[in-house]
């Protein structure tokens, strides 16, 4: 017999050692996430996929499944909560959509969407974030990192690099890249990376080459992040 | 810089080799590096990597993480003044001021000719002997005007600090009750002698009987971890002794670690005999490092008498050693995990859990992690017995608790209660009078108001890792609340959202309160996060930062509500401010400089 548990009143089968995100999606629901990827274990850290899961909030994407629990995910309280977090990342950085490249195909700028954020609600806090346009193919904008380190774990992990890490603290962390320069430009980072195309928001950019698809016609312009997340989990 | 060895390749290059080039050593060689210079230029950084055969990008990674690594040049004269509240009652900010002034520069600056810089850092742990300061590393309590004259006249002179008076250093323990763990006299080794006694099972169920839970403030059963541990697969299996004593106001580790380091070391040989552990840490705070030569002589004299090393006591299957493992300046790394990884030489960024360090810790090896306190204390239950260690406190809470009083009342110290004392009692002992609020278990804690006195200090009522902060009626209870978010804020590792902008977001919304631009949607917008810091953060860092702003807000409302201008909405930016830039750069301060509200025209 399958285990099960009940996701917004909503059975949910599992295997052992499956997250609670892993057979929700599989199952057909949607939990949101931008630091969890399919090929990489647990990250926990955008703290999107947080659910109440017998009453305690836990990160979906991290919490093994339990048979019998009730979990909540698709409640107002829980989207209140994620749209704050949304609004969070976006007062944090310098993010401007309509200037930016990966505007309609931004997990970030989709989710945020998806979750009705009308406006910023907090102060934004401005950070100084200099672009690094030394490497000849790849263009790093630092303004919108939301440290989920999706780069830091494929060039380390993946690429076998480590091009990219995470140094400073606190609300000072920042993404850093592997040469004394501190130039992009002195590291062996290559467009051909699985680093250079994992970043879920607009950060690593290829160069020479913009707007090639309108507005308008993008990933989540013409689909929701939720439909689109549901058919690759899927496939 | 005159401080600057011949070679300095060489002499960081001796400090690679100390440490074996291994990488899990990053943070303790880190630290020695900059030891040669005074800080960690690009250059050295990349030769560490390319010694250790690792990413340089890690290695600034490491770096940049922790308060007391710099990676951009400070002073030959490094001064650091805590800044816990009790420091600020005490006046640390005028002292710090006074000394800018004298020395010509501006706090968090570098002077011009690289001789000083100063600046803040979080308690140093001398909440009994304030207001204190850190030079180079080195601490110095009881801070006055007349202190801080002779330390200018110092720092101008380049006098060396080992020139500079000896009672400057001098850090008294400032004992001021003494019950069963304070007055044990204890030969070492007589403890590890009767639990080689009891076999392992034996006294595993000493332990068990003691119900003796960590003094950390979590107040784990001792004996249910240590089990794990044993019962775990995996080998060698490792004992840490937590004393990265951070939260705010406590201080008790560091008189332990001073005076009573024996029932320390002998706590963790107990531990590791319970639980099959062959190697140890001493995880020391950065602020600590001062006990450190004093730490490694008491370590030889036991590795000498045949009580660390091997074959213990001559038990043939006893093998056990203890190395100290130093921080540099990360309240985090308290968080067992987040200590964990500190040990292996990486950022202290919490780990995801389970799996809990019992069963993968330290390199994923079963990993024991308790507090100073809790260690020394078995020493107790191994000389007379788990039921007699049981006896003393109340149900839940066995045996004793050091307290670190620290804030108004005549005498601050370490005052050594059996669990179930209540707070009217301990005021009335150190000598305070007209408390309006104390701040029991530091900034983490909970902030007690008068009509709760008659609560206890125990696990089932008021639990503490020890921190006992006192505010009289002079004292205003948003500030101490304002300061600890400053603190949470500075503190928080940055790993999730909601802790690494919510903290700087609270910290905003206090500062606009303080500097009279509250409104009554802020005060909406604080519930709000400190909700949502509550429930959505990855470690308890994030989830207790809102302690003290909830507390105060429910207990002293009226300390928020002072602070408000309208009952509305009012912006938090503020235009003329905005101008300030503009000001100083054009020399002007006449009124056409200044921008006026409204309201203030309308007056």
């Amino acid at each position: 017999m399958t285990k099960q548990f009940l996701l917004d009143g909503q059975p949910v089968p599992f295997e052992d050692g499956q997250t609670i995100l892993e057979a929700a999606r599989k199952a057909g629901h949607y939990i949101p996430s931008l630091c969890w990827h399919q090929d990489f274990p647990p990250h926990g850290s955008c703290k999107l996929c947080i659910v109440k899961a017998a009453g305690r909030h836990v990160s979906a994407c991290a919490t093994p499944a339990k048979e019998g629990w009730e979990v909540e995910s698709n409640t107002p309280e829980m989207n209140g909560e994620r749209r704050g977090l949304l609004q969070m990342l976006f007062v944090e950085g310098n993010h401007f959509c309509p200037s930016c490249e990966k505007s309609g195909n931004c997990e970030l700028q989709a989710l945020g969407y998806e979750y009705e954020m009308l406006t910023p609600r907090f102060r934004h806090f401005f950070p100084e974030r200099p672009v690094d346009a030394s490497h000849p193919d790849m263009l790093l904008d630092f303004n919108r990192c939301i440290f989920c380190e999706l780069c830091v774990r494929a060039s380390r992990d993946v690429d076998g690099k480590s091009v990219f890490a995470l140094t400073g603290r606190g609300i000072h962390k920042h993404l850093t890249v592997n040469a004394e320069s501190g130039r992009l430009a002195d590291t062996d980072f290559s467009k051909d990376d699985l680093a250079a195309r994992i970043c879920p928001v607009g950060v690593i950019l290829p160069k020479g080459r913009g707007f090639t698809v309108p507005i308008g016609e993008r990933t989540f312009d013409t689909e929701t992040i939720r439909s689109r997340t549901l058919k690759e989990e899927k496939s | 810089m005159s401080a600057l060895p011949a070679t300095p390749t060489a002499a960081l290059d001796g400090v690679l080799q100390r440490h074996g080039h291994c990488p899990t050593e990053l943070l303790q060689i880190l630290i020695e590096a900059q030891d040669l210079e005074g800080w960690l230029p690009a250059q050295t950084l990349t030769h560490i990597a390319q010694s250790l055969h690792i990413p340089r990008s890690r290695v600034e990674g490491v770096a940049g993480f922790y308060s007391f690594l710099y990676t951009q040049p400070v002073g030959r004269y490094r001064v650091l003044f805590s800044d816990n509240i009790t420091d600020r009652m005490l006046g640390n900010t005028e002292l710090m001021d006074a000394l800018c002034r004298k020395l010509w520069i501006e706090p968090g600056k570098l002077s011009e000719d690289g001789l000083v810089s100063i600046a803040t850092t979080s308690c140093t742990g001398l909440c009994d002997q304030g207001p204190a300061m850190l030079v180079n590393g080195r601490a110095i309590g009881q801070l006055t005007h007349r202190r801080i004259n002779e330390i200018a006249e110092m720092i101008r002179q380049q006098r060396p600090l080992e020139l500079w008076p000896a009672e400057y250093f001098q850090i008294g323990d400032n004992i001021r009750r003494k019950d069963s763990l304070l007055n044990l006299d204890m030969k070492p080794g007589a403890a590890l002698a009767a639990v080689i006694e009891l076999g392992r099972e034996g006294w595993l169920q000493e332990v068990q009987k003691s119900n003796l839970r960590g003094r950390g403030g979590a107040g784990f059963a001792t004996a249910v971890k240590w089990a794990s541990a044993r019962n775990a697969s995996g080998e060698p299996k490792i004992i840490v002794c937590n004393a990265d004593e951070g939260e705010p106001g406590t201080f008790k580790d560091r008189v332990l670690l001073n005076s009573y380091a024996d029932l320390v070391f002998e706590g963790m040989t107990l531990a590791a005999w319970a639980v099959g552990a062959s190697e140890g840490f001493l995880y020391l705070r950065g602020e600590y490092r001062y006990l450190m030569p004093q730490l490694e002589a008491v370590l030889t004299r036991r590795r000498e008498a045949g009580l660390l090393g091997h074959h213990i006591l001559h038990e043939p299957c006893f093998d056990f050693d203890i190395r100290i493992h130093l921080g540099a300046g990360a309240y985090v790394c308290g968080e067992e995990t987040a200590l964990i990884e500190s040990l292996e030489g990486k950022r202290g960024t919490p780990r995801i859990r389970p799996p809990f360090p019992v069963t993968k810790g330290y390199l994923g090896r079963p990993t024991v992690v308790n507090n100073v306190e809790t260690l020394a204390k078995t020493c107790l239950i191994a000389l007379a017995g788990g039921e007699a260690f049981a006896a003393s406190g109340t149900a839940q809470s066995a045996g004793t608790k050091l307290l670190s009083i620290s804030g108004d009342c005549a005498e601050p110290g370490i005052y050594e209660y059996p669990f179930g004392v209540p707070i009217a009692r301990i005021l009335e002992d150190c000598g305070a009078s007209d408390t309006q609020a104390v701040q029991v278990g530091g900034a983490s804690g909970v902030c007690l108001a008068g009509y709760e006195f008659q609560r206890r200090i125990a696990y089932e009522d008021v639990p503490t890792a020890g921190a006992f902060m006192i505010f009289d009626g002079s004292r205003d209870l948003f500030d101490v609340a304002r300061a600890f978010v400053h603190f949470f804020a500075h503190e928080s590792c940055g790993f999730c959202t909601p802790c690494r902008v919510g903290t700087s977001l609270l910290q905003g919304f206090m500062d606009k309160l303080a500097d009279g631009h509250g409104a009554k949607a802020d005060l909406a917008d604080i519930d709000w996060l400190d909700r949502l810091l509550k429930n959505a953060s990855h470690c308890g860092l994030g989830s207790a930062a809102p302690n003290p702003v909830i507390d105060t807000l429910q207990k002293f409302r009226p300390a928020y509500e002072r602070r408000l201008v309208s009952l509305d909405f009012e912006p938090a930016f503020d235009l003329d401010a905005a101008l300030a830039e503009a000001r100083q750069l054009t020399a002007r301060d006449d009124p056409g400089a200044h921008l006026h509200t409204h309201e203030e025209e309308e007056k």
